[in-house]
């Protein structure tokens, strides 16, 4: 107790830069530019068909993107985490490397790459294929969040995988398992709170993200980040931009409420 | 315990408080649009007034207008458009000019004074003119372009680029309607945003600053462009053309402004004075594609770019088209369309 006031710098930033911060956008999304009394009219005018319509193509495109960075990332995560731990570390290594990179280079760098005239239709020209429409569509922007989001998938996979005693696989094995039922049995309910976790982490910046639907999308696929951004900057309703940034993170606590749950029921069941 | 917090309140206090003060040089403010100066010239500026300029830039009329009126920073110049010019003195964030401390004003002609967004050209000093129009590459289209029309043509599927930006790309759809692109009556706007959508399919994307690069690199055949970013493309490529529509287009003008809350300007009317003299003004011009207001910088100029249809048009062009006004309140109507056409 006595060295709590090493917690005070820590409460002092929690609230000039989380809490304050948060409560006047709170307070934004419940008045408007015309009366000084609080309103929901904001709220209400989010449900409005088209943007509905703009939600539900950024819950979509994020769950595939979020479905397919597990669909790779889980057997990466395994492949590392049996690997001897000094070609682990490298290939751990590998991954984190290119994050050290500023993303939106690394989003621009995959225009150039998908482009009509990019590398990729250059090359399916050159052999006589036709050349592909790539990019400026919803699965440039799927693939922009799959890559920009995988670590974020494969690092809490990993990091449980490589924990899991051995000893349990070999009793597993000795009681008659096969190795599928080694996996499906113990390796992967073990596994459940890191692919919890992970889906989590991608599935947060895929729903809110802004600028890879402008680059990858070129304007053609707006997302609740993209509008939330317009509100802003071009239209100038902090009222309603507030309003929406409210709903998307009521969205993903319930969003992430209902995965820590499904972990918790999981846990119980294990138990018996 | 207590003093311990205080203690830690004070350290911090002194911390955010250090960062401010100390730097004593004069610093003037800049916020232009993107890729639209001659850099050397503000080095230039720098050494002969010894003023720092921090040079920052924006992408819209639009984004500027949120960041200088939400009043996070302060800014000395600003090069906003007419339309928004006319916005921003209505809603007093300009100041008025002091034509004394910039005597380079006589340079400027006649013909972009006293304009219907400024009369008496109270607030602002023109920098660069010109038109929207379409940009096309002569080896990926071989139909005759004179018309908006093209921009809707299947044939040129994916080939299509837009402008990310809301008046510029509703006028286009306005004039192809044939409706005035200040246009105050929403079942025009609704038909607009109609025409839009159904275009959506075609475009190959909606941005701004990147046209050029794409209509250089073969990615784009048809563009909507500013006639300055035009004449770039077309200087640096053989193959281009540009024309302004016969249902008629935009002829915007673009001036520098000080916003009321400049914190410097007495160098803001420096700047502006410095940027409209002849030299400066033709090696901005020169270096950057677009067409000058300023009638001394013209004989300064080379032959292909004042002989150029493009960054010169005729009188009988300019006639045809209009300059963007104002729409005050009714701007929520257009924003809405504007954001339902994003969305769709």
């Amino acid at each position: 107790m006595k060295k709590n006031y090493l917690a005070y710098p820590y409460i002092l930033w929690l609230f000039a830069f989380i809490l304050i911060p948060l409560f006047l956008v709170l307070f934004y999304s419940v008045s408007s530019k015309d009366s000084s009394m609080l309103t929901l009219d904001n709220y209400k005018r989010f449900f409005d068909p088209i943007y509905i319509q703009v939600f539900v193509r950024s819950v979509n495109l994020s769950l595939i993107a979020t479905l397919i960075c597990l669909v790779i990332g889980y057997p990466v995560a395994w492949i590392i985490a049996n690997m001897e731990p000094a070609k682990r570390n490298f290939w751990v290594l590998l991954f984190v490397v290119p994050m050290w990179m500023n993303f939106l280079l690394r989003t621009y760098a995959w225009m150039t790459i998908l482009e009509n005239t990019g590398i990729i239709n250059t090359l399916l020209e050159k052999f006589g294929f036709q050349s592909l429409n790539l990019i400026y569509n919803s699965q440039a922007v799927v693939l922009g969040m799959v890559y920009n989001f995988l670590p974020f998938m494969v690092f809490p996979i990993y990091s449980i995988l490589v924990k899991i005693d051995k000893n349990l696989l070999e009793a597993a094995q000795d009681l008659g398992a096969d190795k599928k039922s080694v996996f499906m049995k113990v390796i992967f309910p073990l596994s459940l709170p890191g692919v919890l976790s992970g889906a989590i982490m991608t599935f947060m910046p895929a729903v809110s993200t802004f600028a890879i639907s402008r680059l990858l999308g070129g304007g053609k696929v707006t997302l609740i980040g993209n509008v939330i951004e317009q509100q802003f900057l071009l239209v100038n309703d902090w009222y309603f931009g507030s309003a929406l940034s409210i709903i998307m993170m009521g969205f993903i606590l319930i969003f992430v409420y209902i995965l820590r749950k499904v972990e918790k029921d999981d846990e119980e069941r294990s138990i018996f | 315990m207590k003093k311990k917090l205080f203690l830690i309140l004070v350290i911090g206090a002194a911390l955010i408080f250090a960062g401010c003060g100390g730097e004593k040089q004069e610093t003037l403010n800049v916020f232009n649009w993107g890729e639209y100066i001659d850099e050397d010239l503000i080095s230039k500026f720098e050494e002969e007034t010894g003023i720092k300029v921090n040079y920052e830039t924006f992408s819209t009329n639009e984004d500027m207008y949120v960041k200088v009126k939400s009043g996070g920073s302060s800014y000395d110049v600003l090069i906003p458009s007419d339309y928004m010019i006319e916005k921003m003195a209505k809603e007093d964030l300009l100041q008025e000019l002091d034509y004394s401390k910039i005597p380079n004003i006589t340079n400027i002609s006649p013909m972009f004074q006293d304009l219907i967004f400024d009369p008496d050209n109270k607030y602002s000093v023109p920098y660069f003119w010109g038109t929207v129009g379409i940009l096309y590459n002569t080896e990926q289209v071989d139909d005759v372009v004179d018309s908006w029309d093209i921009l809707w043509n299947e044939k040129y599927a994916n080939k299509i680029l837009m402008m990310d930006s809301q008046r510029d790309s509703l006028a286009v759809a306005l004039k192809k309607l044939g409706y005035s692109m200040n246009t105050r009556n929403e079942t025009e706007l609704e038909e607009a945003k109609q025409e839009l959508i159904e275009q959506k399919p075609l475009v190959l994307a909606y941005i701004v600053d990147e046209i050029r690069d794409k209509m250089l690199s073969g990615e784009g055949a048809v563009a909507v462009a500013w006639s300055g970013d035009a004449m770039d493309v077309i200087l640096s490529g053989e193959t281009f053309e540009y024309i302004v529509p016969k249902e008629g287009s935009n002829f915007w003008i673009d001036a520098m402004v000080v916003p009321a809350n400049a914190k410097n300007p007495d160098a803001a009317h420096k700047f502006i004075n410095f940027m409209t003299d002849p030299e400066n003004a033709a090696a901005n011009s020169e270096y950057i594609g677009y067409s000058t207001p300023n009638e001394a910088a013209l004989e300064l100029l080379p032959e292909e770019m004042i002989n150029s249809d493009v960054a010169y048009p005729s009188q009988e062009v300019i006639d045809n088209c209009e300059i963007f006004r104002d729409p005050g309140d009714f701007i929520s109507v257009y924003n809405r369309i504007w954001t339902e056409v994003t969305i769709y």
